[in-house]
């Protein structure tokens, strides 16, 4: 007990030893100093998002053009609306933590139980929110076609709305580019599976559609991206090598290379957080049900794994800021 | 010290700072839904005025995550402000040499012979 949860023993000399100057136990100490190193590393990350951003001003995507998918509303444009409700279920797993540190500090075991277990519900629904707004990300809702010198170039009708490759493109049946699979391979063999659309069936839809521009990555003066004219577009898709549906780490359809990278990067390290902070809880809640600490007469370790779990919703709250949002 | 807070109930005080989290981010996305112009189109030092609204509202959350939520007002001035105080600090100088060295790549990116990825 005395390693789990330190108590002052003395209260004679400061310099004798025992007691504690900052008024804090030892493990509390830790678990600060620790998210303070960790939110340097989140810092870090954002930093590095922040500076990519500046060198690539004109060009980089708008957030909520690219995010803007809500569960039950196919093809409607909810840009924003997902991430909130993300947020706010954050805040609200956030809340339900801090009352059982707040119950943990009456003992109130039943009180502890309930709220951890909410808690721990919170972090699992954050959690698959993740992974469905990850899932759009990576398959992408219309597709684009990447230029020789790596530019993005998106499809828009003549309202700027933009347009997915699908309802557009011209199938072709004799298609030369298809995917190596072992079926069509002399060997056991396979190759790196072709898009949906090859590029010459969607060169030949967007020649057929006159209504069809080419939206590039700069960014106008107004805050929207560029739009070329009709002449200007056909001339602009000469220059495409690949068609580009979703996204991975190499290439995405939403513009800079790097966007989809940062996007798998930050969040996924800010999920990966949210995962052990998940892990942590349940042990907690563990040892709520089995009365350790009750036993132990102090709730010190449910506070512990609250200040983790506060700070990844405080990470949260910036990643939200600066990756959605600014 | 879980002994000397024991005795009474904070619930009302984190149910107002839920309150305020709430407000402050349906501020933040209505803000970033509608981007009004008055806002969004006016610079100060190359950033538009809303990311600084946005950047303010963030650390008024983060200010109460931390403070309320995450007990820091109950600690001693000391270690409250070892942890606040060293993050800020370090946050704050990182961001502002970083982001000045990003502009400075942008501009070169702007009159070099290297237009795309370098």
């Amino acid at each position: 007990m005395e390693a789990t949860v330190t108590t002052a023993a003395t209260k004679e000399n400061i310099w004798d030893g025992g007691n504690e100057p900052l008024k804090v136990s030892y493990g509390k100490l830790m678990m600060w100093y620790f998210i303070l190193s960790d939110s340097l590393t989140f810092c870090g990350f954002l930093v590095g998002y922040g500076f990519t951003r500046y060198k690539f001003m004109d060009t980089w995507p708008i957030a909520d053009e690219v995010f803007n998918h809500f569960p039950f509303l196919h093809g409607v444009d909810a840009p924003m609306y997902y991430v909130a409700l993300m947020t706010f279920i954050l805040i609200f797993s956030s809340v339900t933590m801090v009352l059982a540190v707040d119950a943990g500090h009456q003992m109130k075991k039943g009180k502890v139980a309930t709220y951890m277990f909410l808690t721990i519900l919170g972090g699992l629904v954050f959690l698959g929110s993740q992974a469905w707004e990850w899932k759009n990300f990576i398959q992408g809702s219309y597709g684009a076609v990447e230029t020789r010198g790596g530019s993005i170039l998106q499809f828009v009708g003549e309202d700027g709305k933009q347009i997915a490759l699908s309802d557009f493109s011209i199938t072709d049946p004799n298609r030369e580019d298809v995917s190596l699979t072992r079926a069509k391979g002399t060997w056991f063999m396979s190759g790196s599976s072709a898009p949906t659309y090859s590029l010459e069936e969607v060169k030949a839809g967007f020649e057929a559609n006159p209504n069809l521009r080419i939206r590039t990555q700069n960014t106008t003066d107004a805050k929207h991206k560029q739009i070329l004219s009709r002449e200007e577009s056909l001339t602009r898709l000469n220059d495409a090598v690949f068609v580009v549906e979703g996204a991975n780490m190499i290439r995405n359809e939403y513009g800079h290379k790097t966007f989809a990278n940062f996007f798998f990067f930050i969040t996924g390290f800010h999920g990966f957080h949210v995962f052990t902070g998940i892990l942590i809880n349940v042990i907690i809640f563990t040892n709520v049900l089995l009365g350790t600490y009750q036993k132990r007469g102090s709730y010190e370790m449910v506070e512990k794994g609250g200040l983790y779990w506060h700070f990844v919703d405080l990470v949260w709250v910036f990643v939200f800021t600066f990756f959605y949002l600014v | 010290m879980a002994s000397e807070t024991a005795h009474h109930s904070n619930t009302k005080r984190i149910w107002t700072v839920f309150i305020l989290l709430s407000i402050v981010t349906i501020v933040e996305v209505v803000l970033g839904i509608f981007k009004p112009e008055s806002v969004h189109h006016v610079h100060i030092f190359g950033l538009s005025l809303l990311n600084y609204i946005f950047i303010i509202l963030t650390i008024v959350k983060a200010y109460y995550i931390m403070w309320a939520f995450m007990h820091l007002e109950q600690e001693t001035k000391a270690f409250r402000w070892s942890v606040a105080g060293t993050l800020s600090f370090l946050c704050v100088y990182l961001i502002t040499l970083v982001l000045i060295e990003g502009d400075y790549v942008y501009e070169i990116l702007q009159t070099q012979q290297q237009k795309w990825i370098f």
